[in-house]
């Protein structure tokens, strides 16, 4: 029995290991899939749908989606593409994300994902939800004004750190990341060293007192857009 | 436009070339003589407020959003706030040095632009010449080689600016307790290579405006000008220094108000008074009092308050300004702009001063201590002394936020310039004339007030002036 699988992604024919997902599968050949909630060491969910590919003519998110054998995947069309700037666009309103003085920009993955796909602004009116400021902790910081309910930390702190720290709560427009004690993150077993508290991809969950500290130019998303370490990886 | 008022209020809005937006009222009595006139700041943005709840470490690059003329202003007072706030007295040698190349690049380009962008056009066409070409396409024009040269003064700043904060405007480099960056040598040496040629740029506006003032003094002398106290931070042995120093104020003739006074105690000695028609807040000396402890700050303060210059050229320069009034402080609010050029001078030479120092290269850029909760971070900012108080609670939020800004404290000066200059030039008029709508404007632009620092105010930048009489009825408008 082979151990490798012929697939295709956006007509170029790749090689997949048949335990993969789609994404992991893309990434292995060097194409980009446009993704927020998925990180290599956590289990994909498919949350965030920024990851929606056509398989075989359907709509799948790639992160979740085992590959097969024959699989003709299409991933950068335009249609896929006027998606994912909808997703983006959604998330940007329904939040209250300001750049311009997050200290998360320039390494911000909702923000280099917006100008990867060529976002100068949202097409939907801002919410201006109010949201709150969990500050009590005395390493790391939730300012849920800019959660784009990922996941990644319920399941950094479930799977990786082993305490649970995170949770949804709420449905829908309500829904939001709450903690396991009641007067806030500071009450919590959290520490500034667990995996929980680096996996943000905005500047949501923050480490306190490292603001600002890569200067401007060489923070990680400066010169080059989200995804070119994946797409540079491929071409050698 | 009527006239069968007894009497009447003039309104100038909006005011032009100048940072934000304002409206002026004059107001005349019976007989068309000036009662009163006002520079209404007519802008509100809050930043005091919407501050509260966020972390301290994001004021400096929060609140420096109040402007795009000077952000590095805002940007460093809040940092020295924020350095108090984490517990750090003394920043490394090459953390100061950064931040004071970085605000030396920030004076330099913003004195330049206001010198040749804002004002050149008043200096060089007269205060009566056709708006249509007293404009600074109307100097790039007659005097293209002085337009070149402000654009490029501008250009040398800014580029410093972002060789320290990371970019022209709105930058991160002051991080609390230091800097995120130091001064490589290629980037060091992209501005040694500019360094004599800006020195000449700044020798030679320097005596455009030293000229211009010594030749138009008969003219100038009155123009918007009175008595007044001034203030600004002073280095322990009386020096001139922009960065850091403590407050000291003189009065009129020089006596010294106050002086090495520690800026963390700036409420035992100055308080600020609300008035209904206006939204910039009027600070006052509080042992003088409301009526007259306002006082001016800026260039012309910093030129009257400072003992000496500890740069040769701007020294050489500040005595032959202080010359002119016999050494005792000189209240001309038109000797605003020799005293920016020197000051624009004072920051090149500190700048190329700077450029030679090994520090900038070094590696020891942050320092931490001990949490504290309340700290002010003052620093003189182009237009003048700028106060940023800031509150923080156990969870590192911000709790209150106090900003008194340059333009704040000239409120009162600018208010007395208007009416001077209205009283000497509307007197018997019933309307507003293209000269006062000049001479009115000319007066505010010393002062390179920033109208929207001064509100914490986005928006356009122009001038209103309207004209009232005795019974409150406009009589006349005119705008810009």
């Amino acid at each position: 029995m082979s151990t490798t699988i012929k697939m295709t992604i956006d007509g170029k024919e790749i090689q997949a290991h048949p335990d993969q997902t789609i994404l992991q599968a893309a990434d292995a050949a060097g194409v980009y899939i446009p993704r927020l909630c998925n990180m290599k060491e956590l289990i994909p969910h498919g949350s965030c749908r920024v990851c929606t590919v056509r398989c075989n003519g359907r709509p799948q998110a790639a992160c979740i989606q085992p590959v097969a054998d024959g699989m003709v995947v299409e991933s950068n069309t335009p249609e896929l593409t006027e998606h994912r700037r909808a997703i983006i666009d959604m998330l940007f309103v329904e939040g209250n994300h300001y750049c311009m003085f997050c200290e998360k920009s320039g390494n911000c993955e909702l923000q280099a994902m917006a100008y990867r796909l060529g976002i100068a602004t949202p097409r939907y009116p801002y919410q201006f939800p109010h949201r709150q400021v969990d500050a009590t902790h005395p390493d790391v910081l939730i300012d849920r004004n800019r959660c784009i309910l990922c996941g990644r930390c319920v399941s950094a702190s479930r799977d990786v750190d082993g305490k649970s720290v995170f949770e949804f709560v709420g449905r829908n427009s309500h829904k939001r990341v709450a903690v396991n004690a009641e007067s806030g993150l500071g009450a919590t077993a959290l520490t500034g060293a667990d995996r929980a508290a680096g996996v943000c991809p905005v500047g949501s969950i923050i480490r306190k007192r490292t603001a600002y500290a890569q200067p401007i130019g060489q923070r990680k998303y400066d010169h080059q857009p989200i995804g070119s370490d994946i797409e540079a990886a491929g071409q050698k | 436009m009527t006239t069968t008022a007894k009497t009447k209020r003039i309104i100038i809005e909006p005011v032009t070339r100048v940072e934000g937006h304002g409206k002026v009222s004059i107001y005349l009595d019976e007989n068309n003589q000036v009662q009163q006139a006002r520079l209404h700041i007519v802008e509100f943005r809050g930043f005091e407020r919407f501050i509260q709840g966020r972390p301290y470490w994001e004021v400096p690059v929060l609140v420096q959003r109040l402007c795009g003329i000077c952000p590095v202003s805002h940007h460093l007072a809040a940092a020295k706030a924020m350095d108090l706030i984490a517990g750090v007295d003394q920043l490394t040698p090459t953390a100061e040095k950064i931040r004071r190349l970085m605000h030396y690049g920030q004076m330099f380009q913003s004195h330049a632009l206001h010198f040749f962008h804002l004002v050149s056009p008043d200096l060089l066409f007269g205060f009566d010449a056709d708006p249509a070409i007293r404009n600074v396409i109307g100097v790039a024009k007659k005097f293209p080689d002085l337009a070149v040269q402000g654009v490029m003064m501008r250009k040398y700043g800014q580029e410093i600016i972002k060789a320290t904060a990371g970019k022209k405007i709105h930058g991160t480099g002051a991080i609390p307790g230091g800097v995120n960056k130091n001064l490589s040598i290629p980037e060091r040496d992209v501005f040694l290579k500019d360094v004599e040629q800006m020195m000449n740029w700044a020798r030679g506006s320097l005596k455009i405006a030293k000229d211009y003032t010594v030749e138009h003094l008969a003219t100038l002398a009155p123009f918007g000008s009175f008595d007044s106290n001034h203030l600004s931070l002073v280095r322990a042995d009386g020096a001139m220094d922009l960065y850091h120093g403590n407050l000291r104020a003189i009065d009129a003739v020089g006596n010294r108000i106050f002086d090495q006074v520690n800026y963390q105690r700036y409420t035992d000695y100055i308080a600020e008074e609300v008035k209904p028609w206006s939204y910039m807040k009027f600070p006052f000396i509080r042992s003088i009092g409301p009526e007259n402890g306002w006082y001016r700050v800026g260039p012309l303060a910093r030129l009257n308050t400072c003992d000496f210059i500890d740069t040769p050229e701007a020294e050489a320069a500040r005595r032959e300004f202080m010359a002119v009034t016999h050494d005792k402080p000189n209240n001309l609010t038109m000797a605003y702009h020799w005293a920016r050029m020197i000051e624009l001078l004072h920051s090149m030479e500190k700048i190329q001063a700077l450029l030679h120092d090994p520090d900038l290269q070094k590696q020891d850029l942050v320092v931490k201590g001990q949490r504290r909760d309340e700290a002010v971070g003052v620093i003189e900012a182009p237009r003048g002394t700028l106060f940023h108080h800031y509150k923080v609670d156990r969870n590192d939020q911000v709790v209150m936020a106090n900003l008194i800004v340059s333009t704040t404290h000239n409120n009162t000066p600018m208010n007395r310039a208007v009416q001077k200059v209205t009283q000497d030039h509307i007197a018997g008029k019933t309307e507003i004339t293209e000269g006062l709508l000049n001479r009115v404007e000319v007066a505010i632009r010393a002062y390179d007030p920033c109208l929207s620092c001064a509100t914490h105010a986005m928006g356009r930048m122009p001038l209103d002036v309207e004209l009232f009489d005795h019974r409150g009825v406009m009589i006349d408008h005119r705008a810009r």
